[in-house]
C-alpha cells in the first residue's frame, strides 16, 4: 500500500537549522491554540471506523510531510495538524462546474487517508453529497456562514459567470445569482480555496468565446473588493491531496503557504511535469513517439512530446502522486499532458495532439524557469529549446532507426 | 386552488435543477415543471477548433458521468473521418465504457439516491442482532453482516449524531412518512452506504488503469485508445480482473439483495404507478460488440423504441427522426419551426425571465432546456428503457434477471412502470455488465494473443458530418458534428437528461420528469421526500441538459450549456 512507501525526498531547498527551529516554533504555537490536549478527537474515531491504526496514521503523516516539502521533524506536527483540521468548518460551493473535482475527492485515497480526513473535516455544506435539499439546504449554508463567520474555509469548484448580471447560474427559491452567492460565502470565510481548474482560472467556461463571462474565483474577488485570501488549486480534476495538504498547511501555519505566481501552492506545483516525468530519460535519449500509428515507440513508452505533450510547460506533482490511489496518470497511460493546471490551457496548450512548438508565440527569451517567472506568453520559449532538441536528437534516431530496421521489419501502423 | 411548491436547489445530483410543482389541498401534484439553473456554453466554445479536440473538451460537461462524452464524441469525429477503430481499440474502450457505468450505478444508488428510501437517524435504534437475521432473509451469505459489524456501524452513527456536527446529513426529512423500513433494514442500508464509499474507490481504478485518471480519463485518440502499454501487460490486466471481483461482491451480496428489500418494503408504491411517467421507451444499443458503423452494429443491450408499452413491437430507431422543441424552451427558431434535426439546430434565444416572486412563469417558456423528441414523441431514455425495449425484443439475459426480480417480490410485470422501478432497473443492469466484463477482458487477452496489437487506425482528416448514438450511464446520449475546412463548424450534443427533463413541447406533451411526478401525493409538501424519490430515480445530470444561450443575443447554431 502506498502508505507505507518510502518518503519522496523533499523538492524544497534544505532548510537551514535556525530556520527550521523558527518554523517548528511557529507551528507548534499555531496548534496549541487550536489543539486542546488529550481530548479524544473525531479523527481517531475515523481512523478506528475504517480499522485503521495510530500507526498507520503515522506513515501517512511522513509521507505528507514529505509531499509537502518540509523536514522530517514536522511529522509528528503534521499529524497534529490533521487532528486540529477535524474541526475546521468547510463549505464547498459548486458553480459553473462538472462536480468533477467532488467526485474526484470521492475516489482518491491516496495515500489512504486523505478521504478519511476529508470525512471527518465538518463538511458542512456539500449540495452533492447532503442529504438536505431546497430550502432545507440553503438554511443549511445561511446557518454555517452565520455559526463560522470568519472561521469556516470556503472551497468553490467552478468558475462565476458575470455575464447579464448573473443570470446564467441561479439557485435557491428566489432564484439567486452565483455572483451574489459568492460575495456571500467568501466574504465571511477564514481562506477561500478554489479547486480546480475552472474555480482557480475560469477554465473551460472561459475558453474562448467565454459566452458567459466566466472568471476564477480570485479575479472574480478583486474586482469585488474581497480581501479573503485565495489559494489556487488547479488541475481537471484536482487531486485529494493537493487540497488535503494545503489545509494541513493552512492549520501547521497558520497562514497561506508560499504560492507561486499564479496562486499555487509552490509544495505542489513548484516543479515541472517534464522534470519529474517518467519518460524524461527517453526525452534526454531522443526517444520520441513519432506519430499514433508508431506502436512500437508506444509500447516501449517513448518520450510523448512530438505527440503534443505539454508536459514541459505545466506544473504540478500529478507524475508523483498520480491519480485513484497512484493507479496512473495520463503520460503512464500514453497520452502527453494536456497542461490542465495552467491558466487558460483550453486555448493557449490546443490542439492537444501537437507539440506547442508548432503554434505560433512571440515570447521574450528566456532561460529555462520555475513558473514565478515563465508567464504563459514565455512558453514559446521553452518551446523552441525543446523543440530545438527534439530535432536535434532525431538525426541520431533517425540513424538507430535505420540501423534497427536493417534487423527487424517495422510494423506496419 | 393549486398552490406551487418549489425545490431549488435539487441536491444529491450533478448540476443545478429546480422544480417547481402545483400541489391541491390533499397534497397530490397536478402539474409539474422542471427547469435548468446555469450555463456554460460548451457547444459554443467548440466551433472553429480541431475536431480531434472536441472529446477533450465535451469531457469536461460532466464530472459524473465522465468518459461517455469522451467517446461519444471521439466516435463522432471517427464517423465524420470515416475511421473504423481497431478490435483491440474497441475493447479498451468497452472495459471503460463498463467500469464507468457499473461505477456510476453503485454510487448513484448509495450516495445519491439512497437517502430518498432509507433514514439514517432511524438506523440509530436498531437491534444489531436482529439486523443480522434480517440481512440472510434477503442473501444466504450478506455482505459483512455480523452483530459486532452492525453494533459498530450503529455505535458510530450515534456517536456521529450526538457530536451535533451532522455535516451532509444534516438538514434532512429524517423521520418523513414516505420512509417504510424498519430500523434494522435502515442499519444495513447505511452501513452498505459506509460499504459502498470504500468500495468506489476501488470501482474507479478500474477506470484509471486503461484511462490515466477517473475522472476525466485521458487515453482516447481519434482513430484508437493510447493505453498500449497497459492493455498489453497482464498485471494491468489482473488488476482490472482482481478488482471487478471485489465489485461483483458487494453487487451481489449488498447492491442486489437490498433491492429486493426495498422491493418488498416499496411494492404498494410501485403497483400504484408511483412516478410511472412516460409510456414510451427508447434505447440507441448499449456497449457496442463490433467496429460497424452504427447502423450495423450489435449491442450487448440492443436498440429500438417501445411506444405505449407494447412489448410486442419494438421499433427500430431511425437517427433521422430525432428533433428539438422549443416551444416552451427560452429560445426560438426562424420562420417559425418548431421542431428541428440536430444537424440543422439553431439557438436563438428568447430569456423571458421568471415571475416577480421568483417562480417559473409556467404557461409561456420556462427553461433552458431543449425537447428532444423522437418522431414526435415524448419518451423516457436510461436504465429502466434499455431493459424494457431488451425485453420486448426477447434478450434472453434482461428477461432472466427482471422475471427472476419481480417472482421473488411476488409482483406482475406492471411494478418496472414506477420510480422504484427506475431504480431497480439500474441494479439489474449493473449486474448484467458487471457480469460480462469478463467476457470482454478474454476477448482482449485473446485478440492480443494472436498477435493483434493494433490499437490506432491511421487516417487522414476531412470535412463532413458525424455523429454517435450510445448509451451511457442515464440514458441515450447524442453527438453531431459538422467539420468544415478541417475544423468544427457546428457541435451539437443531445443528452439523456436533456429527454427526460425537458419541459413541454408544442403539442402540450410533457417530458418524462414532469409526467413522472404528477399525480403523486406528497404526505408533507414542506418536505416533499417523494419529489426528491422520483427525481432522483433518473438520475439527473443537469451539466450536460442545458442548451447556451449567447448572452449578447447573437444568433447561435445550436448550443449546449453546462450547468
Amino acid at each position: 500500500m502506498s502508505s507505507y512507501e518510502e518518503p519522496k525526498p523533499s523538492k524544497l531547498q534544505p532548510l537551514h537549522p535556525a530556520q527550521e527551529a523558527l518554523l517548528l516554533a511557529e507551528a507548534d504555537r499555531n496548534l496549541a491554540a487550536l489543539l486542546p490536549p488529550q481530548q479524544e478527537s473525531r479523527l481517531n474515531r475515523a481512523l478506528d471506523k475504517h480499522g485503521l491504526t495510530r500507526r498507520d496514521f503515522i506513515a501517512w503523516a511522513t509521507v505528507m510531510t514529505a509531499t509537502l516539502g518540509l523536514p522530517p521533524a514536522f511529522t509528528g506536527r503534521v499529524a497534529r495538524a490533521a487532528e486540529a483540521a477535524t474541526r475546521l468548518p468547510i463549505i464547498w460551493q459548486e458553480l459553473q462546474s462538472c462536480t468533477g473535482n467532488s467526485m474526484a475527492l470521492l475516489r482518491t485515497a491516496n495515500p489512504g487517508l486523505d478521504n478519511i480526513i476529508l470525512e471527518v473535516l465538518s463538511l458542512e455544506y456539500h449540495p452533492a453529497l447532503m442529504a438536505a435539499a431546497g430550502d432545507q439546504a440553503k438554511a443549511v449554508l445561511a446557518g454555517s456562514i452565520e455559526k463560522h463567520r470568519g472561521q469556516y474555509i470556503a472551497i468553490f469548484e467552478g468558475s462565476v459567470p458575470v455575464g447579464q448580471r448573473g443570470i446564467f447560474m441561479t439557485s435557491g427559491s428566489k432564484g439567486e445569482p452565483s455572483t451574489d452567492l459568492v460575495r456571500r460565502i467568501a466574504r465571511d470565510a477564514k481562506y477561500v480555496l478554489s479547486a480546480g481548474t475552472c474555480a482557480a482560472y475560469g477554465g473551460i467556461p472561459k475558453a474562448g468565446p467565454n459566452p458567459t463571462e466566466a472568471m476564477g474565483i480570485k479575479e472574480f474577488l478583486r474586482d469585488n473588493n474581497i480581501r479573503t485570501p485565495v489559494i489556487n488549486l488547479p488541475a481537471c480534476p484536482v487531486g485529494a491531496t493537493n487540497i488535503v495538504g494545503t489545509i494541513l498547511e493552512l492549520v501547521l501555519f497558520g497562514r497561506v503557504p508560499q504560492l507561486d505566481a499564479f496562486d499555487r501552492p509552490v509544495w505542489a506545483y513548484g516543479t515541472r511535469i517534464h522534470d519529474k516525468c517518467e519518460r524524461r530519460g527517453n526525452f534526454d535519449a531522443g526517444e520520441f513517439v513519432q506519430s499514433w500509428a508508431d506502436i512500437s515507440s508506444l509500447k516501449k513508452g517513448f518520450c510523448l512530446y512530438k505527440v503534443g505533450c505539454k508536459g514541459p510547460f505545466t506544473y504540478n506533482n500529478c507524475g508523483v502522486v498520480r491519480y485513484n490511489q497512484g493507479t496512473s496518470w495520463p503520460i503512464q497511460a500514453g497520452h502527453g499532458c494536456v497542461g490542465c493546471s495552467e491558466p487558460n490551457f483550453w486555448d493557449t496548450m490546443t490542439p492537444f495532439h501537437q507539440p506547442v512548438a508548432a503554434r505560433v508565440f512571440s515570447p521574450p527569451v528566456l532561460s529555462d524557469s520555475t513558473a514565478d517567472r515563465v508567464g504563459l506568453w514565455t512558453m514559446g520559449a521553452v518551446a523552441v529549446g525543446i523543440a530545438a532538441h527534439a530535432v536535434g536528437t532525431m538525426v541520431r534516431s533517425a540513424l538507430e532507426d535505420r540501423k534497427a530496421s536493417k534487423t527487424s521489419p517495422e510494423p506496419k501502423e | 386552488m393549486a398552490e406551487r411548491i418549489v425545490v431549488d436547489p435539487i441536491t444529491r445530483i450533478e448540476g443545478h435543477l429546480r422544480i417547481e410543482a402545483a400541489v391541491d389541498a390533499q397534497g397530490v401534484i397536478s402539474q409539474a415543471y422542471s427547469s435548468g439553473t446555469a450555463f456554460r456554453g460548451i457547444e459554443l466554445i467548440m466551433r472553429g477548433r480541431d475536431p480531434r479536440d472536441l472529446g477533450m473538451f465535451t469531457q469536461r460537461i460532466c464530472g459524473v458521468c465522465t468518459y461517455q462524452h469522451y467517446e461519444v464524441s471521439t466516435e463522432a469525429v471517427e464517423h465524420a473521418y470515416g475511421v473504423r477503430v481497431p478490435p483491440n481499440a474497441r475493447l479498451v474502450r468497452n472495459l471503460m465504457w463498463t467500469a464507468q457505468v457499473v461505477y456510476d450505478h453503485v454510487v448513484h444508488f448509495y450516495h445519491l439516491h439512497g437517502m430518498d428510501w432509507f433514514d439514517i437517524v432511524s438506523a440509530l435504534g436498531a437491534n444489531p442482532a436482529r439486523a443480522v437475521r434480517v440481512a440472510h432473509e434477503y442473501h444466504a451469505n450478506p455482505y459483512n453482516a455480523s452483530e459486532s459489524h452492525y453494533g459498530l456501524v450503529a455505535q458510530r452513527l450515534t456517536r456521529f449524531v450526538q457530536s451535533g456536527q451532522l455535516g451532509p446529513f444534516a438538514g434532512a426529512y429524517w423521520g418523513h412518512p414516505a420512509y417504510k423500513l424498519t430500523p434494522e433494514e435502515n442499519l444495513i442500508m447505511a452501513s452498505h452506504y459506509l460499504d459502498a464509499l470504500a468500495l468506489q474507490r476501488v470501482m474507479s481504478q478500474m477506470l484509471a488503469i486503461f484511462g490515466a485518471k477517473s475522472p476525466h480519463p485521458q487515453s482516447l485518440i481519434v482513430g484508437g485508445v493510447t493505453s498500449v502499454r497497459d492493455a498489453l501487460s497482464a498485471e494491468r490486466i489482473g488488476q482490472y480482473l482482481f478488482m471487478l471481483k471485489q465489485a461483483q461482491d458487494f453487487i451481489d451480496r449488498a447492491y442486489l439483495p437490498d433491492l429486493v428489500m426495498m422491493g418488498t418494503r416499496y411494492k404498494d408504491e410501485a403497483l400504484r404507478g408511483d412516478g410511472a411517467g412516460l409510456s414510451n421507451y427508447m434505447s440507441v444499443g448499449a456497449l457496442p460488440l463490433d467496429e460497424e458503423p452504427w447502423e450495423n452494429q450489435h449491442f450487448f443491450l440492443p436498440k429500438g423504441l417501445v411506444v405505449n408499452r407494447d412489448l410486442t413491437r419494438v421499433l427500430p430507431i431511425d437517427p433521422q427522426k430525432i428533433t428539438e422543441e422549443v416551444a416552451r424552451s427560452y429560445y426560438t427558431y426562424e420562420g417559425d419551426q418548431t421542431a428541428l434535426h440536430p444537424f440543422e439546430g439553431q439557438t436563438n434565444p428568447q430569456y423571458t425571465g421568471l415571475e416577480p416572486d421568483g417562480k417559473l412563469k409556467v404557461d409561456g417558456k420556462y427553461s433552458w432546456l431543449k425537447s428532444p423528441r423522437y418522431d414526435g414523441l415524448n419518451v423516457e431514455v436510461g436504465p429502466l428503457a434499455r431493459l424494457i425495449v431488451a425485453y420486448a425484443a426477447g434478450n434472453e439475459a434482461s428477461k432472466r434477471i427482471m422475471d427472476g426480480y419481480t417472482a421473488r417480490i411476488g409482483v406482475p410485470f406492471r411494478f418496472w412502470y414506477s420510480t422504484l422501478g427506475r431504480t431497480v432497473a439500474r441494479g439489474m443492469e449493473t449486474k448484467l455488465l458487471a457480469d460480462y466484463m469478463p467476457t470482454l477482458v478474454n476477448e482482449l487477452v485473446a485478440n492480443v494473443s494472436k498477435g493483434d496489437e493494433r490499437f490506432f487506425t491511421s487516417y487522414s482528416p476531412k470535412d463532413g458530418d458525424g455523429f454517435r448514438m450510445s448509451e451511457v450511464p442515464r440514458g441515450t446520449l447524442s453527438h453531431w458534428v459538422r467539420v468544415k475546412n478541417g475544423r468544427i463548424e457546428n457541435f451539437q450534443a443531445v443528452v439523456p437528461s436533456t429527454w427526460n427533463a425537458s419541459p413541454r413541447d408544442a403539442k402540450g406533451q410533457v417530458g418524462a420528469y414532469e409526467a413522472s411526478l404528477a399525480g403523486q401525493r406528497l404526505a408533507d409538501p414542506e418536505k416533499p421526500l417523494e419529489i426528491l424519490r422520483t427525481v432522483h430515480s433518473f438520475d439527473p445530470c443537469l451539466a450536460c441538459a442545458v442548451h447556451l444561450l449567447d448572452p449578447k443575443g447573437n444568433p447561435l447554431a445550436h448550443l449546449k450549456i453546462k450547468v
